[in-house]
């Protein structure tokens, strides 16, 4: 069937400026399929009930917005991190400035080259569970990076690797459009972390799909920012088996619109999934729009979810949380957990929140709470009282706010240098 | 050291009047106490000599060493020397009481531009003074007063008012809810902030503080006016007499 025909234009518009990339049979196969479900779906519209709240007109548009380069002599998140750099160029792989792609208990490849090869366990992965997380919602702008993503980095985790794998992404051009497609396969009892961090591009498009067999382990920190006017929409679908674990956190930094969409399905018992972020805004850089959208199916018994979002936000920044814990008939003693909460510290900030429970089950335990405030009049004026002053204090009380979040990084060094950034960017934002 | 003169304060909300013209002058090295019965405007005048958002003053003025306060951001009060410990202490989940205080003590040097405190010597200054207080390593990692008790609260004030080493001490009923050993402890540490260069506002609603804290004047207020001011005798009689005989005497 095909997409009422008031959507279809602007998808044609977008299509006429993209080609298909080459690949091995298997792969050109899936990329026809997503062509095939983007064609039914069209791309997202205002009107669409999962876009209330975000504008997905500068996403949707056949040329990327531009974006001035965010020049700082701040350093890049993650730099005291031991780790194994994967370079990106406005959406583009740079070997040069990458590590060697060797380490022990994973295997990393380029996209391009796995997607080329007749046989490669990606065929598995690749387009399959971005394909899975359409139901029972579109995600369009997934489907188009499905079809049209030639970059993009594979990993094979078939041990525990040592150290992070970090994906860098440098944004050195102004009109840049990149799309990034990225596959992470976690065999039973392997663990692997990767980090992300950098603005990307003008526009950027990323999916990435991460299977996480029985026992597996797959921790995920990410770090976005800084150019304040880059656009972003990116997609994390992940399938988790038997015991096994999925941590994903998300610090956000100013950006002229972010729409992080992850989808997950827990389909092995005993399971456990945490996702959450951060994020401070301040619109008067520029326009701040950040969306936080999470889908999370529970498809087994005894597994345990947590959504944890904050959002401290100023000068008229907006922010969005669509957030759903959807429960299967037998995912029986499940344990879900969701709290979205925004901080604004003015009246012209915006936060909009649909948290959704969707429980078939009887034998669950399943919480959501979302809350809008301002700042805590009382608590300022005790800090002030002590000679802490007032934009001093706001601070401590905006990182007290976001501690829960930022609390969810495991590891004590990622989530030291998170607030790091965190604290430096507040820090000298106050100057 | 501090001087209250003809100080009227209404609120910004409701068209409320609450300080009637208050006159009071604290000199350095003296404890001045304020007796009054409840509502009578003790909290509001430790609040406007802090610098607590919601109230108009409306005529009168205070200054603090000849500077005038009222004009002063709460911060800039702090450094220049004012402490107000609280009459409810308020709690600030994540914010680390340590952290809060070490930002406190060296956002004041910093505003009076002497040096910064470093950690290491700011750590053994605070488990110095925790210690004749009675709080303990885990309370200070605490977030601010969050699961303290009425105690804690009251003893983490006397913390602060000791690290902080400020010129004018404004303490509202630091005495309630204390039991009679926290409450030694509590006056053992304000007795040994007692100095030649400091003065002390001491609001109490009870005359049993003052057997601890040997006050110098005291001053009875109510209806938002100090209506009479005498020796520590003043607080016997109010403990013997209530406040009755003082209020029809002062009208
Ligand atoms: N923010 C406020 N809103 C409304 N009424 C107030 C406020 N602050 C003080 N008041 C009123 O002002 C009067 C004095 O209060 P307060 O200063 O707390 O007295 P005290 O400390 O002597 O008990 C009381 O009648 C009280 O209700
Ligand atoms: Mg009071």
């Amino acid at each position: 069937m095909a997409a009422p025909a008031v959507k279809q234009d602007p998808l044609e518009a977008r299509l006429s400026t993209l080609s298909a990339p080459k690949g091995a049979a298997w792969a050109e196969e899936a990329r026809a399929e997503a062509r095939s479900r983007l064609a039914a779906s069209g791309l997202p519209g205002r009107r669409d009930e999962y876009w209330k709240f975000t504008d997905p007109t500068s996403l949707n548009q056949p040329d990327a917005p531009r974006a001035a380069v965010f020049a700082t002599d701040e350093a890049m998140p993650f730099s005291d991190v031991d780790r194994l750099k994967i370079v990106f160029v406005d959406g583009v792989f740079d070997a040069e400035a990458s590590d060697d792609l060797s380490m022990a208990g994973v295997e990393i490849e380029r996209l391009s080259d796995a997607l080329n090869r007749d046989i490669h366990w990606a065929r598995d992965l690749f387009g399959v569970l971005e394909e899975r997380g359409q139901t029972p919602v579109v995600r369009p702008h997934a489907a188009l990076n499905t079809a049209f993503a030639s970059d993009g980095i594979v990993i094979h985790a078939t041990g525990r690797a040592p150290k992070p794998i970090s994906l860098i992404y440098l944004h050195k051009s102004e009109a840049s459009d990149a799309m990034l497609h990225h596959l992470v396969k976690v065999e039973p009892g392997a663990e692997v972390t990767v980090l992300e961090n950098g603005p990307a591009a003008a526009r950027f498009s990323k999916v990435t799909e991460v299977e996480v067999a029985d026992t597996g382990r797959f921790h995920h920190v990410r770090a976005q920012g800084r150019d304040h006017e880059r656009r972003a929409s990116t997609h994390m679908f992940a399938r988790l088996g038997a015991n096994a674990t999925y941590k994903s956190f998300t610090l956000t930094v100013n950006g002229v619109l972010t729409r992080n969409e992850q989808v997950v399905e827990l389909v092995g018992d005993d399971s456990t999934v945490h996702i959450a972020g951060a994020a401070v805004g301040d619109a008067a850089y520029g326009a701040f729009h950040h969306d936080d959208t999470v889908f999370v199916t529970h498809d087994a018994v005894n597994c345990e979810s947590r959504q944890v979002f904050k959002k401290v936000m100023r000068n008229g920044a907006e922010g969005v949380f669509q957030g759903k814990i959807l429960v299967k008939p037998d995912a029986q003693k499940t344990d879900g957990y969701q709290i979205s909460q925004s901080l604004l510290l003015d009246d012209d900030s915006v936060f909009q929140a649909k948290p959704e429970l969707e429980i078939y089950a009887d034998d669950v335990q399943c919480s959501h709470g979302s809350t809008t405030g301002a700042i805590d009049e009382d608590a300022l004026f005790y800090l002030r009282s002590r000679g802490v002053p007032e934009d001093i204090a706001t601070d401590l009380m905006v990182l007290a706010f976001l501690a829960e979040a930022i609390e969810e990084i495991e590891d004590e060094g990622l989530r030291a240098d998170i607030l790091a950034r965190l604290q430096g960017w507040l820090d000298r934002r106050r100057g | 050291m501090l001087e209250i003169k003809n100080l009227h304060v209404s609120l910004e909300e409701e068209d409320k009047q609450i300080l009637k013209g208050v006159d009071l002058t604290v000199e350095a090295g003296k404890v001045h106490a304020i007796m009054g019965p409840n509502g009578s405007g003790k909290s509001t005048l430790s609040y406007v000599l802090s610098g607590k958002g919601g109230y108009d003053v409306t005529e009168g003025e205070a200054l603090l060493a000849g500077e005038n306060l009222l004009d002063m951001d709460p911060e800039d009060r702090a450094a220049a020397g004012v402490f107000l410990a609280f009459q409810y202490p308020v709690e600030i989940p994540g914010v680390g009481n340590m952290t809060f205080l070490r930002t406190a003590v060296n956002a004041q040097r910093k505003a009076r531009g002497e040096e910064e405190m470093s950690a290491a010597e700011f750590l053994k200054v605070v488990r110095e003074k925790a210690k004749t207080l009675k709080i303990d390593a885990e309370m200070l990692k605490r977030p601010v007063n969050v699961g303290f008790s009425g105690g804690e609260k009251k003893r983490n004030e006397i913390l602060q008012m000791a690290m902080l080493e400020p010129k004018m001490c404004i303490l509202d009923e630091t005495d309630s809810g204390l039991d009679v050993d926290a409450m030694k402890l509590v006056a053992d540490g304000v007795n040994a902030l007692r100095s030649p260069d400091r003065g002390f506002l001491v609001i109490t609603h009870y005359q049993r503080l003052l057997d601890h804290i040997q006050p110098d004047v005291v001053h009875i207020m109510a209806g938002g006016r100090i209506i009479k001011t005498g020796g520590p005798e003043l607080a016997l009689e109010v403990e013997k007499n209530g406040y009755a005989d003082l209020m029809a005497e002062g009208v």
